[in-house]
């Protein structure tokens, strides 16, 4: 397994698959992942035409033919997307369908056979990385390098470019140049990553690792390293498989392993994963309905006086919620000691009458902010105080308080129950 | 049937086949999704043909009509449910069926006659010559029947759905008002593109379908408004562009499927050119 040809390959894929997710992290998060797949097909006429002026296998024809192409689309882009009246998605698909076929022409009229083309279209469309030289990695290792150098040199620049175009014109940034080195440098990683990957799947390259690593993170610096781990271990994982099996291109296996780590990440992230959003919304959820619940008795202590009981039936009654999930709130609220289970119904603990008045007075604290300083009518402010008194921290309450300068009365006249210590 | 006559009638049948659906995609934004299913197909295509050991079967259309509908259904969760913006779906799910195809494929070539330079670009060129029979009946080139039956699918499934589907393109919330099934019309024409790109495979490949799918709606977009007059212009374009890209890659000696999408290509061009022109004029006039 570790002869020179795998060795090889192996380093090539790792350095293209990381250099070129770093790129795609930034027109992931810009909303232009597509670009770099329209790009990546517009680059064949280029390709094409530079074969026949840089007479073959001319390295530095290849990369100026695919930079004038990729520059030509990109342009070609948002001109449509800006001057006319078609949509992004149209302007992207009809840019990188006409160039392709533009350039599947000029390869025939090449070639002058009508079925010749396939055999000089085949690395452009799936790559080999198998077929990748001693000097292609060299050209590998510079474009890395010049990649990530551009990274930390723009930094700065992209990060504006990415998320506020108009904050970076604002404060002097040459955005048009910024955006230009953008898109050479897409070019580039494009026009190289095309060798081991091929078209079709260098969109994965530039898109999977970074929706993979945004699930990760919400910090760029920890995303652009998420990402370029995520890719390199995608294409060691694919170069490794591709080599035990026989006949196997390595491309379609980086991809494959690339899917995968994106389809762990966005189920079980624990920053933005579906699960751990999930069971967030299932825990917001139970928050506020047990400080409904707490709520709910106290209103009616303060109404008569006395300690009161209610059934579950009760509360079904009057809160109209299903009685499954009554009983979850009851039985989480019972084994915290809020609640207590007697022959007449649930009533509250001193810690749960204490937690209940808390929600009712963050309930009255944030109805009289909304009229006094916000000035909403009275009969406007109940919802927004329903779904803030499940918000509001005890360092706001405190701040709240002393802003209204300690009141008495809510808006509806009712009093607003502090601690009494 | 002579040759050249197969060909061109096929060329014409796809390419107005294509511009008629692509046309509901470019009015509701989902060019790219049909980009995508052009691509995500290929798994459809290859288990298909491992089941039934035959190209062009009805099976192979099924499956690839499922896969097409699958890829659909897997964006809209990804965007939806898993919280990815709608570019990025669209492009790791395409990028990872496809790849799975090509791994499929690769996996059975001693078994299957599939290769993938079949899929990603077909050559319209062996379309006469690929025939079949009932009998001792020379029934002519499968592709003719195969785009000329899905032309036929296309126009009735577009003339039974106009109203469903031009409510739902227009405006999906008022549409779901009416009551109007919006995602079953979505889904449905999902199927529809599946379909077409199966049938085009053969002759124009993978990645030229999209160009049929989005160049001549975008063309007749910048020309007119209404969505018949839409239709119409996008065939009429389609038409131009098949016969005629097939006349000049005869005299270039050219390949038919890219000389065909850039004769499309040229067509735009040309629109773009007036109806910038045009809109300079108007301008001009107003100030």
């Amino acid at each position: 397994m570790f002869d020179p040809v795998f060795i090889k390959v192996l380093l090539g894929t790792l350095l293209l698959a990381a250099s070129s997710s770093v790129v795609g992290a930034f027109s992931f998060l810009k909303g232009e992942s597509l670009v770099g797949d329209a790009i990546a097909h517009a680059l064949l006429p280029g390709v094409v035409l530079a074969f026949i002026i840089g007479d073959g296998r001319n390295p530095f024809a290849l990369i100026f033919g695919a930079l004038l192409a990729g520059l030509t689309a990109h342009y070609g882009i948002s001109y449509l997307e800006q001057r006319t009246k078609l949509k992004g998605d149209t302007a992207i698909s009809l840019v990188l369908s006409t160039f392709f076929g533009f350039g599947i022409m000029l390869l025939s009229a090449v070639q002058r056979t009508g079925h010749g083309q396939q055999a000089g279209l085949e690395r452009f469309l799936l790559g080999k990385a198998a077929a990748i030289t001693l000097s292609d990695l060299y050209v590998f290792a510079a474009l890395a390098l010049l990649l990530l150098a551009s990274v930390a040199l723009f930094y700065k620049g992209f990060q504006l470019m990415t998320f506020n175009e108009d904050f970076a014109a604002a404060i002097g940034l040459p955005i048009q140049w910024i955006r230009f080195v953008f898109t050479v440098l897409t070019v580039l990683a494009v026009t190289v990553g095309i060798q081991s990957v091929g078209v079709v799947l260098m969109a994965a390259l530039l898109i999977t690792p970074a929706a993979a690593a945004r699930s990760w993170t919400s910090s760029l610096r920890l995303m652009l390293v998420l990402s370029a781990a995520f890719a390199a271990t995608s294409a060691v994982l694919g170069t490794v498989v591709s080599a035990s099996l026989p006949k196997m291109p390595t491309g379609p296996w980086i991809v494959l392993a690339l899917g995968g780590i994106a389809f762990v990440s966005l189920l079980f992230a624990p920053e933005n994963g579906w699960l751990s959003r999930r069971k967030r919304a299932k825990g917001n959820q139970l928050k506020t309905q047990r400080e409904n619940l707490l709520k709910l008795l106290y209103g009616a202590e303060e109404r008569e006086g006395r300690t009161v009981a209610m059934t579950s039936e009760t509360i079904v009654g009057i809160r109209r919620q299903h009685l499954d999930g009554l009983h979850k709130t009851l039985r989480s609220l019972k084994k915290e000691y809020l609640l207590v289970e007697r022959e007449d119904g649930f009533a509250l603990t001193e810690k749960g009458r204490t937690e209940g008045r808390r929600v009712v007075r963050l309930h009255r604290l944030w109805e009289l902010y909304l009229t006094e300083r916000l000035g909403m009518a009275a009969d406007h402010i109940h919802p927004q105080a329903e779904t803030m008194e499940h918000i509001i921290t005890p360092e706001i309450e405190a701040l709240i308080v002393k802003e209204l300068g300690n009141p008495e009365l809510d808006p509806h006249q009712s009093p607003i129950p502090y601690e009494e210590d | 049937m002579s040759p050249t006559l197969a060909i061109a009638l096929t060329a014409s049948f796809t390419a107005v086949s294509c511009a008629l659906l692509g046309t509901f995609l470019v009015l509701r934004k989902m060019t790219m999704v049909g980009d995508a299913i052009s691509h995500a197909v290929l798994p459809g295509i290859a288990v298909a043909y491992w089941l039934s050991q035959s190209r062009a079967s009805l099976w192979m259309f099924l499956g690839a009509a499922a896969v097409g509908v699958f890829a659909t259904v897997v964006i809209e969760v990804l965007r939806k449910k898993l919280k990815v913006q709608s570019d990025a779906s669209i492009g790791m799910t395409f990028t990872t069926l496809f790849a799975l195809g090509v791994i499929l494929i690769t996996f059975w070539s001693d078994s299957v006659d599939l290769d993938q330079q079949c899929v990603l670009y077909g050559e319209i060129a062996y379309v006469p010559f690929n025939t079949w029979s009932t009998g001792a009946l020379n029934m002519g080139p499968i592709a003719l029947w195969s785009s000329g039956l899905l032309l036929i699918a296309v126009l009735l499934y577009i003339f039974i759905g106009y109203k469903g589907l031009k409510m739902s393109s227009f405006n999906e919330d008022y549409a779901a008002v009416l009551g109007i099934g919006v995602v079953a019309w979505n889904l449905s024409l999902m199927a529809m593109v599946s379909l077409a790109t199966v049938v085009s495979f053969e002759s124009v490949g993978a990645i030229l379908v999209v160009a049929l799918l989005v160049v001549p709606a975008a063309t007749a977009y910048l020309m007119v408004d209404k969505l018949s007059h839409l239709l119409i212009g996008a065939g009429i374009i389609a038409l131009l562009a098949s016969i005629g890209g097939y006349g000049c890659s005869r005299l270039l000696d050219t390949s038919i499927a890219g000389t065909i999408t850039t004769l499309l290509g040229v067509q735009f061009l040309i629109v773009l050119a007036y109806h910038q022109l045009i809109q300079k004029q108007q301008q001009h006039a107003v100030a």
